[in-house]
């Protein structure tokens, strides 16, 4: 799907579109320009991947300046406000759209009375703190193992591919579960981010495999190769900076799948566990309100599809900057 | 009498997210029926795009094609469509540079010659395999009857470009337009290649367009030859007069970088300095002046002016070189 | 073909087998007891250490999990003295606490999780493929532009927020129909679509969109193929060119992903079953793990995995059906 950037050809391959033009009194061709800028520029253009970048930026400032913007509004996630919620109905906020007011930004949790905006900048915590930290574990393993496989090929490629058939054989998200429900006493976000980062190597390494088997053909390492550079060198100075545009893409797009995976867990009651404010939690806390107070149900839900939907904006828009293949009109 | 087909003034431009793209300037040439025409250039020279316009193969989405592709006196530029489609692969045929990608990876070759021998003449589908075994073993393919079952991965290279120019052939067509139907084979099935299509050419009395960039292929092949640069027409002339007495500097570059047996010894292999010119941003006058070492010798000011056209200079001889006759 | 085929069968046959080895391990390393569990609260210790002699549990690992494996195929019987039960082939264990061999439960179970995956598959098939075939064929107009933007939202759509919208405007607002059950389709074909509709729609809408997108990526890259561009060049009309040359290659790949989803779903539509309470293999899931009972637990994980290998081999055999090229002769 994503070629790797070659530097080389950035231009593309039909021979009517491509022509990056060299001056014309000039016999030595320019410098190419750096293929970074140039996917940036690309990137720029695109509205949606600005719209996407926009979005990733509020909330992780949103989440960062969790502290901050609670003590602002003035409500901690655990505070618990009886006076905001109504005894006798059933402890619903009182006022309309969830019990909004000035005390209560964005309203607040029915029975308790928790302050739904803190919840929500904390479950944002929660969330990205989970998402990144697999998807750099999924990163680390995965190109790791698939660049592995890849360059060397042999035993070794067949032990690593065999092994990653059996990870992408395994039922995941069951096993996950059951993992998460068995396993009491492991600190939760810990756990999360191990088991997921775990089911998930595999596939950003079988793409890492290929481009380096069809990169450690090329002129420039053979060349290399040639010159008794070392393989590990090889690895890192000839082969890893022309597979970084593919890993970009490829993290971009893993991260909502990351993001929605936590929320489904702790949905499903095997995540984090409260206190801990989570978006999966609240959502999971709401369904049974949701013809009685909306607002409760919408809001962690808004969010949760705000913070994939940008994430998938923005890897499209990526895979199109980087991809020097689709990008014709 | 009509000729076979007649291109005038054709201009082919693309709409690009860089900006329009201007792949070929105004080119005119004919086809007489028995003859073959060469039409060489690197790539990006707008010879293939040329050739997919007198088809109509380019998509209306994202390209314009104007000017005049007449064929047995119709004309096909801003016909009915359908028109067009029912000429395509029954009067004209044309045989693709890659036949691994050219021919479709899930279908037998009979059943793609079949195919097409359907669309345009009916029958049976038993009878359109028949015909598929025949043209197979015209094109001299060993036991047609058994390979017409197999598909286009299990043929070698050369095996494949026959099966393709089989395919061109199955209607019986009287056009026949060869985009670098050589260039990925081996030398020798190369030869062996050319050798056949020279021969169903004389045989059937084809007209022929040869798409190369190899001088090589075109002096084996050709009566005609059109030299093309960055979408342009740079000299046409017949086959044995441009070889003998080329015009263009361009053309004479291009003859001077092919190897010579009676090259001096330690004699370096010439090449023309620079690159093709951007089709987004041309440079002004003529293609070729940025390269030219006459320009760069003389520094004409006609060079970088209008953009030139073909002029007749000596019999059947055009050149678009604005110098020619003014410094000789 | 027939070696490639036993090959497969053998390597599926190890697939399956470490993965049992693995849930196995990681059940038996866990801390929780079964004996102690089927013994209640109020047991001795003495009285637990009875159990766990009966049940086999004091036995090592290796002879437990090879106990389990020959237990699949020949039966076995569970526990001795009081507590034996025979539970015949094929043996995934005995549940104590429901008293029936996890193979009855599980498939009890089948058929709602069936008609589930089957129903929505379908529907997302009929959405995905026209949606992005009309997307690829009409690109760059507004219809194009429609689908992308479209199906970008609704593949960020958490499932939970289209079950519950779903739930509030049929249900609620408009009553079309009521809150909806699973009955068989045995039983009453009619019934049994009006009840799933709601929860096809949930799975299926996320897939459609993530099909349209692919659908449509495919049919552009395949339609500029030179073979596509020979089927004009050779007279053929447009519709057949389309049809016939150009989206047959361009969905081998999405028939490759269904594959691939539908094996992963027998088992994996855990949070639509929830949602909607449909007594599928999902629901029997998140139960037994409340439950804690461990060997539905692990039979669900073994089934799912089997679910999962098998279409992987259905996949291989389709493409090579479909793509002369991965015959292997």
């Amino acid at each position: 799907m994503t070629a790797p950037l070659r530097p080389a050809d950035a231009g593309g391959a039909g021979a009517a579109a491509s022509a990056s033009a060299p001056a014309p009194s000039d016999p030595a061709p320019q410098p190419p320009a750096s293929p970074w800028r140039l996917a940036w520029h690309r990137l720029r253009r695109q509205k949606a991947a600005l719209v996407g970048l926009g979005i990733i930026v509020f909330f992780v400032l949103a989440a960062l300046l969790a502290p901050v913007l609670t003590a602002i509004s003035g409500k901690g996630p655990a505070d618990i406000d009886k006076k905001a919620v109504n005894p006798y109905l059933g402890g619903l906020p009182k006022g309309s759209l969830g019990g909004m007011s000035p005390k209560h930004w964005l309203g607040v949790e029915p029975m308790l009375g928790r302050d739904i905006f803190a919840r929500l900048l904390y479950g944002a915590q929660v969330s990205l703190l989970v998402a990144f930290s697999a998807a750099l574990m999924i990163t680390v393993i995965g190109v790791l193992l698939g660049i592995t496989a890849g360059y060397f090929g042999g035993r070794i490629d067949s032990v690593i591919s065999r092994f990653m058939d059996v990870m992408m054989s395994f039922p995941s998200l069951i096993f996950i579960i059951a993992l998460l429900s068995v396993a009491q006493n492991a600190n939760r976000i810990l756990l999360l981010i191990v088991v997921m980062g775990v089911f998930s190597w595999p596939y950003i390494a079988r793409v890492i495999r290929g481009q380096t088997m069809s990169l450690k053909h090329r002129e420039y390492v053979e060349a290399a190769r040639a010159c008794g550079t070392s393989s590990a060198r090889i690895l890192f100075t000839e082969i890893l900076p022309n597979l970084s545009g593919t890993i970009i893409v490829y993290v971009t797009l893993a991260i909502p799948g990351l993001i929605g995976a936590e929320a489904a867990l702790t949905f499903l009651g095997v995540g984090v566990r409260p206190p801990t404010p989570s978006w999966g939690q609240m959502i999971s806390d709401s369904v049974l309100y949701y013809k009685v107070d909306p607002m409760f149900f919408i809001l962690p839900s808004a969010c949760l599809f705000l913070i994939v939907l940008a994430f998938t904006l923005l890897g499209d828009a990526l895979r199109d900057a980087l991809d020097p293949k689709g990008r014709t009109a | 009498m009509t000729a076979l087909l007649e291109v005038s003034g054709l201009e082919v431009e693309f709409r690009t997210a860089e900006g329009i793209v201007k792949a070929v300037k105004g080119v005119d040439f004919t086809v007489e029926r028995g003859k073959t025409l060469g039409i060489v250039g690197e790539s990006g020279s707008g010879k293939s795009v040329t050739s997919l316009a007198v088809m109509g193969l380019h998509r209306a989405a994202s390209s314009t094609v104007t000017g005049s592709v007449k064929f047995e006196g119709t004309e096909l530029i801003g016909a009915v469509p359908e028109t067009v489609r029912k000429l395509r692969g029954r009067r004209m045929a044309m045989i693709f540079q890659d036949a691994l990608t050219s021919l479709h990876p899930y279908f037998t070759i009979g059943d793609q010659i079949a195919e097409a021998y359907r669309e345009h003449h009916g029958g049976s589908r038993k009878a359109a395999l028949e015909r598929a075994v025949e043209v197979l073993g015209d094109v001299g393919i060993p036991e047609p009857r058994r390979r017409v079952h197999e598909h286009p991965h299990q043929f070698s290279g050369g095996m494949r470009q026959r099966a393709m120019i089989a395919l061109a052939l199955s209607c019986e067509p009287d056009l026949i337009i060869a985009d670098e139907p050589t260039t990925a084979l081996d030398v020798t099935v190369q030869a062996q290649v050319l050798e056949l299509l020279k021969k169903l050419q004389q045989e059937r009395g084809l007209g022929v367009i040869m798409i190369t960039h190899d001088l090589g292929v075109i002096a084996r092949v050709a009566d005609e030859v059109l030299v093309m640069y960055g979408g342009s027409a740079a000299e046409q002339a017949p086959v044995d007069t441009l070889f003998a007495s080329p015009r263009h500097p361009y053309t004479r570059g291009l003859l001077d970088s092919l190897p010579r047996l009676d090259a001096a010894e330690g004699e370096a292999l010439s090449s023309i300095p620079g690159s093709p010119p951007s089709l987004l941003n041309p440079p002004p006058g003529c293609a070729f002046h940025p390269r030219c070492p006459v320009y760069a010798a003389e520094k004409n000011p006609l060079c970088t002016g209008e953009r030139p056209q073909l002029r007749l200079v000596a019999e059947g001889h055009r050149n678009a070189c604005q110098l020619d006759g003014v410094t000789a | 073909m027939i070696g490639f085929l036993i090959r497969r069968l053998f390597g599926i046959a190890v697939t399956l087998l470490v993965i049992c080895a693995l849930t196995f391990t990681i059940f038996y390393l866990l801390p929780n007891d079964p004996a102690a569990q089927f013994c209640g609260k109020d047991c001795s210790t003495d009285h637990i250490e009875l159990v766990r002699q009966q049940m086999g549990l004091s036995d090592p690992l290796y002879t437990q999990f090879a106990r389990y494996v020959v237990g699949i195929f020949a039966g076995q019987t569970m526990g001795s003295g009081q507590y034996a039960v025979h539970c015949g082939f094929p043996c995934f264990g005995y549940s104590f606490q429901s008293a029936q061999p996890v193979w009855a439960l599980m498939m009890d179970r089948l058929p709602a999780s069936a008609s589930l995956a089957l129903g929505a598959a379908v529907l997302w098939l009929l959405l995905g493929l026209s949606a992005g075939v009309l997307s690829a064929l009409r690109r760059n107009t507004w219809i194009d532009r429609t689908v992308m933007v479209g199906t970008i939202g609704v593949a960020a759509l958490p499932v939970y927020f289209t079950a519950m919208i779903l739930l509030y405007l049929v249900v609620t607002v408009l009553g079309w129909m009521p809150y909806p059950r699973y009955i068989a389709f045995s039983q009453d074909p009619v019934a049994w679509i009006r009840n799933l509709i709601l929860p096809w729609i949930t799975l299926a809408l996320m897939y459609a969109a993530i099909y349209a997108r692919m659908t449509r990526n495919s049919v552009i890259e395949t339609m500029e193929e030179p073979y596509v561009r020979t089927a004009r060049a050779k007279g053929m009309p447009e519709r057949k060119v389309v049809g016939k040359h150009g989206l047959r290659p361009a969905l081998t790949p999405v028939a490759t992903m269904l594959g691939m989803d539908l094996g992963g779903l027998l088992a994996g539509a855990l949070i639509t079953e929830s949602l909607f309470s449909l007594p599928g293999v999902g629901k029997l899931f998140a139960d037994s793990l409340n439950k804690a009972d461990q060997p539905v637990v692990m039979g669900i994980t073994v089934l799912a995995a089997f679910f999962i290998v098998t279409s992987n081999l259905v996949v291989d055999l389709v493409y090579a059906w479909i793509d002369p090229r991965a015959r292997i002769s």
